[in-house]
């Protein structure tokens, strides 16, 4: 079982996070400026697993976006890293040649994908149609359901 | 604003996000977020009732705001509102604010579970998946009670839709993870098992983990999941690559379907039934074959899915461990990914054979890769991947391999990483025990390794080798002449100075007859080291002393006269003070027959556990060291009997106070502050008790449980914000280095050609004195032969609201990345602190600015146009970009700033040279600032790789 998924820039932003096992706040946080200062310290071309605390970790850098995950002793390293670049490709699919400023003004979104693709932790549906016709039926609704609306409107001066 | 926002979206949220992305600083930031929450929380309490459009759009902001990592206390409310909308979007937002920011007010849950409930009765599909994955997402007990027994129903009603099927197998596996006791088995398990022959394979992958997870308890129940997910296996491992459309990723069939069926057989034993154990050894074979295809892509996603399954398929040939040709045949596929190009192959084929190296089957043919693991342990680049070799180093060896292994260890040991080194030292020590042919050799290991690596040498195993020379007399000579000769080395080791101590207190006599070793001179050896010793090895050579006078009665005087000077007898220490006391008495009164009673050689240690293999154990958690203990591979190589592990294991609960600690509780000799005179009867009543003066005392005890905590995890790995620290000086130096609760640490420097002087100030904060303060710098990598540092010693005590200073003198001797590492320790009350920090010292401290005009600077910039001397980084602005702040730490970074040069005025342009003893290195460097997309770009020129990247990099970090 995965026990969280961050996305952290090259800087060292935290971009998503998705925690799998209650864990609080403050804890959160440590496990966090920590994993991102081990992963960053990494060269390229240096192996895309390490142990870590209890955990085993598996990363992979794409473009400024770090995507790293945190799986059980017993979990497949390989499959995972193949999980995360499943991920970028459904994030790339939805909002067409993703970057990092998608997920930024889009993080809701980055999150209904990662939901609709892993539960609990644990893959849910590996087909990438099955997952962005959800998202996308979703969009759908969404579209339905609103009347476009003026700025003035929407900066809370109308 | 970038036009980024999806599908319409929410465009205050945007222009939010936007706002707080343009913010300068830290402050700006948070002014702005203030205002923001003062402006939503106004429009949730306002008269005006807000839509549901809005409220989702306030909601996501507080949502965003949380994400930064801001408190959030209201909203919640507003969030559960959403969840009884009707419309999709506000309903998701309302289950997203509530999965990131659940809130244990019960009150809340209360409301919650209705929405959730009202959702999950909805026969709306997408409805019901929202609710399915809030309760996955909070997963906790309250949510558990309510609805752990709806969800079953939901997943094998027969009019469930699939992607509902899905998230509730999902959800349900939550829950029983958190509560199995409220997951109520029934009727409903054996529909769940049948799932595996679902159509649809997005079901299929959903219930294997759920299956997975619920027969580790009732094995029984689930036991037909066994055939179910064999034939399921075969028709996903035999179909075509194209066959199951969307599942087939880079033409591997269902890859994740196949480890996570993969993964459930191991949860089973072999299966019985012949038939279902024939198909499945012809998928472990297909699998196995495929590896050896040519790849149908030549892309990383291919290789990487198809390896995941064959890695899967090897744990479960080792988990069965029944197949001898199967693990062969494991072993040799692994042999080839050893030598794969791809780090991570190499990484996984070393983890994986570590496993196959317990197996009987398998062991020798592990062995067969010895030459390929050393070089692995030799050569890697990567850290992780050379534990991992160590790792494999220490589970395949045995009686054959065993010196080969610990010699290979043991001179990787001398380059080994600081954060490897306590590990390895530990199964060298357990490997040497273990598989000692004879003694001596043993001896000579554990000396080489104090040699090679002291600091690491816990206390766990110098007690061991103690242990063992008094246990086996065949070795107490060689291991006398050998820890002579070791301490005739101008520097040793404390560690080695302890060993020999003890060592030579005991049986010195052994090597006596030798002029070169006589008495006295053993005696001057030791007492040579005295004073660069601590408090806890000159105690331990105290008691060595008074072991000389019963053994050499001839240096008794000499002895005597050592005990008896003020820097004994009068020691501040108060352990020390007593044991020079109580041994001087002892040796003036009691009469040679009662001085040889009571200072007796040490008895044989009782059988135990050795207790490195039981800190080995606490350091990689529970199974690691299985593969030696459990014996299964050679019983008799055990030759140290009575030494080896055995069932008592139970009476070791720390080990850290272990070893001599057991025979010997610390006494009133030396935990009480009593009287001389109750002291001496002490001693003089029993023997025992007196032979607990020799053993090192509660001092002792209670530095190394004190601190063991804080240093073995990492004694030379700096805090977490060491880097940042770092960081703030590049550009500047002097200001405030670190500081906590306790210590404040300040820097000054000054910085002349490759030389340079820094004053570090220590200033403690509290009211309580610090004790044994001690500040060490320590080079990391080949940092020792780059740059030197020559420190003064500060005074061990600084009184309460002090500030002492530390001078260093810094030479560079040739250009370098790492920063140099202080460790500071010292005691605070009673506690040991233990500190590490990164020297502010980064190679451009020692540039020396360059003016030159524009047509050299080209000229030059034209001459260093090789692609490995320049470094180029793109970089967004962290801090507002503003010239005089840019061109103040470029000035400080240590270039000139080189004024119309550069054709566009925005930019900046420098140069200088970085000296250093070895060589001196010419950088030219060119900032480009692009104000609109806040962005720069930054270019350096030097005549060395290393050194343009290295200034890239620490330069780009500071704007």
């Amino acid at each position: 079982m995965m026990r969280f998924m961050l996305l952290f820039s090259r800087q060292g932003k935290l971009r998503l996070q998705k925690w799998y096992l209650a864990t609080s706040d403050k804890d959160k946080k440590k496990m966090v400026r920590e994993l991102m200062q081990v992963v960053l310290a990494r060269k390229p071309k240096m192996c895309s697993f390490l142990e870590w605390r209890d955990l085993k970790v598996v990363y992979k850098r794409y473009a400024s976006l770090y995507f790293c995950c945190a799986i059980e002793e017993q979990d497949n390293e390989l499959i995972t890293l193949e999980l995360i670049h499943r991920y970028v490709e459904l994030l790339d699919k939805y909002f067409g040649s993703v970057c990092e400023l998608d997920i930024i003004f889009n993080f809701e979104k980055a999150y209904f994908i990662l939901d609709e693709f892993l539960m609990g932790g644990e893959v849910q549906d590996t087909s990438k149609k099955s997952v962005l016709k959800a998202i996308e039926q979703a969009d759908l609704l969404q579209e339905e359901d609103e009347s476009p609306r003026s700025v003035l409107e929407e900066m809370g001066l109308a | 604003m970038p036009a980024v926002s999806k599908g319409d979206g929410m465009r205050g949220l945007a222009v939010f996000i936007s706002d707080i992305r343009n913010c300068k600083s830290k402050e700006a930031e948070i002014k702005r977020i203030n205002k923001e929450l003062a402006n939503i929380r106004s429009k949730f309490k306002g008269d005006k009732a807000l839509d549901g459009y809005s409220k989702k759009k306030y909601v996501c902001k507080l949502l965003f705001i949380f994400l930064l990592g801001h408190d959030i206390d209201f909203g919640h409310m507003e969030a559960v509102n959403l969840l009884s909308s009707n419309k999709y979007t506000e309903k998701q937002i309302g289950y997203l604010f509530i999965s990131v920011l659940v809130n244990s007010n019960s009150e809340l849950i209360r409301l919650i579970n209705n929405a959730i409930k009202n959702d999950l009765a909805s026969r709306n599909p997408t409805f019901m998946c929202l609710a399915l994955h809030c309760i996955a997402n909070v997963g906790s007990r309250e949510m558990a009670e309510a609805f752990a027994s709806e969800i079953p129903r939901i997943l094998v009603a027969g009019d469930t839709m699939d992607s509902v099927k899905q998230s509730a197998a999902l959800c349900l596996l939550r829950l029983y993870k958190t509560s199995p006791d409220l997951v109520p088995m029934g009727e409903w398990t054996s529909r769940v098992v049948h799932l595996l022959n679902d159509q649809h394979m997005g079901v299929v992958t959903a219930a294997v983990s759920l299956i997975a997870c619920l027969c580790k308890k009732n094995p029984d129940d689930f036991k037909t999941c066994v055939s179910l997910a064999v034939s399921r296996l075969s028709r996903i491992v035999s179909s075509a690559s194209t066959d199951l459309q969307d599942y087939t990723y880079y033409f591997v069939p269902a890859p994740w379907l196949s480890v996570k069926l993969l993964r459930l057989l191991q949860c089973y034993p072999p299966p019985e039934d012949a038939a279902v154990k024939g198909r499945l050894v012809e998928c472990l074979e297909t699998i196995l074959n495929k590896a050896q295809e040519p790849p149908k892509s030549k892309k990383v996603q291919h290789s990487n899915a198809k390896n995941a399954i064959l890695f899967e398929a090897i744990s479960l040939i080792i988990h069965y461990d029944s197949e001898p040709n199967l693990l062969v045949r494991a072993c040799n596929q692994l042999g080839q990914f050893l030598q794969h190009r791809e780090t991570n192959l190499r990484y996984l084929a070393l983890e994986s054979m570590c496993t196959l190296a317990s197996s009987e089957f398998s062991h020798e043919a592990v062995k067969t890769h010895i030459e390929t693991v050393i070089n692995a342990l030799k050569t890697e680049r990567d850290v992780s991947v050379r534990q991992r070799a160590a790792d494999l180093l220490y589970a395949m060896c045995d009686r054959t391999n065993a010196k080969q292994i610990v010699s290979e260890m043991l001179s990787y040991l001398e380059t080994a990483d600081y954060s490897i080194r306590e590990e390895i030292v530990l199964k060298v020590a357990i490997l040497a025990e273990k598989y000692a042919v004879d003694y001596s050799w043993y001896v000579d290991t554990i000396l080489n390794l104090i040699r090679i690596a002291g600091d690491y040498v816990s206390e766990e195993v110098w007690y061991r080798v103690i242990q063992i020379v008094i246990n086996r007399d065949d070795v107490q000579g060689y291991a006398a002449k050998t820890v002579f000769e070791a301490l005739q080395a101008p520097a040793c080791h404390e560690n080695m100075v302890k060993v020999g101590g003890y060592i030579l207190g005991e049986f010195g006599n052994l090597i006596a007859g030798d002029p070169r070793s006589s008495p006295l001179v053993q005696f001057n050896l030791l007492h040579s080291k005295f004073h660069l010793c601590s408090v806890s090895t000159r105690a331990l050579l105290l008691s060595t002393y008074i072991k000389f006078i019963n053994l050499f009665p001839e240096t008794k005087g000499t002895i005597q006269e050592v005990l008896r000077s003020d820097s004994q007898i009068r020691n501040a220490d108060v352990e020390l003070q007593q044991r020079a006391v109580e041994y001087l008495k002892l040796s003036s009164i009691a009469s040679t027959d009662v001085l040889a009673t009571v200072l007796e050689e040490m008895p044989p240690f009782p059988e135990r556990e050795s207790s490195i293999l039981a800190k080995l154990k606490k350091k990689k958690g529970p199974g690691a060291g299985s593969e030696l203990d459990d014996g299964k591979k050679d019983p008799n190589s055990e030759i140290n009997g009575g030494m080896e592990p055995s069932a008592s294991t139970a009476s070791t609960p720390s080990p850290s106070a272990d070893l001599l600690g057991l025979r010997a509780a610390p006494v009133a000799t030396s935990s009480a502050p009593a009287t001389a005179g109750n002291l001496l009867v002490d001693v003089f009543s029993d023997s025992p008790s007196a032979t607990t003066g020799l053993v090192p005392g509660a001092e002792e005890n209670f530095l190394s449980s004190g601190a063991a905590a804080s240093v073995s995890e990492d004694p030379a790995l700096p805090i977490a914000e060491a880097d940042e620290l770092l960081n703030k000086f590049v550009c500047k130096n002097n200001g405030v280095l670190f500081e906590n609760q306790l210590l404040q640490i300040g820097v000054k420097s000054e910085f002349r050609q490759n030389l340079g002087r820094m004053y570090l100030f220590y200033g403690n904060k509290t009211s309580v004195q610090f004790q044994s303060f001690t500040p060490t710098v320590s080079y990391p990598g080949d940092l020792q032969s780059q740059l030197n540092i020559q420190t003064k010693t500060v005074e061990p005590l600084v009184e309460g609201g002090a500030q002492v200073q530390q001078v260093l003198n810094i030479e560079c001797l040739s250009d370098f990345t790492e920063a140099p590492l202080i460790n500071i320790k010292f005691r605070y009350g009673g506690t040991l602190q233990n500190l590490t920090l990164k020297l502010p010292i980064t190679v451009n401290k020692f540039f020396q600015a360059t003016e030159m005009q524009s047509q050299d600077f080209f000229q030059r910039w034209k001459q260093l146009s090789l692609p490995q001397q320049e470094a180029q980084k793109i970089f967004k602005a962290n801090h507002a970009m503003d010239s005089e702040v840019t061109k103040a730490k470029l000035l400080g970074f240590g270039s000139a700033l080189l004024e119309k040069v550069d054709p566009n005025p925005d930019n900046y342009v420098g140069a200088g040279i970085i000296q250093t003893k070895a060589l001196q290195v010419g950088c030219l460097l060119r900032l480009e600032p692009n104000a609109q997309a806040q962005m720069y770009r930054l270019t350096l020129r030097t005549s060395k790789e290393s050194v343009s990247k290295h200034l890239c990099e620490l330069l780009s970090q500071q704007f």
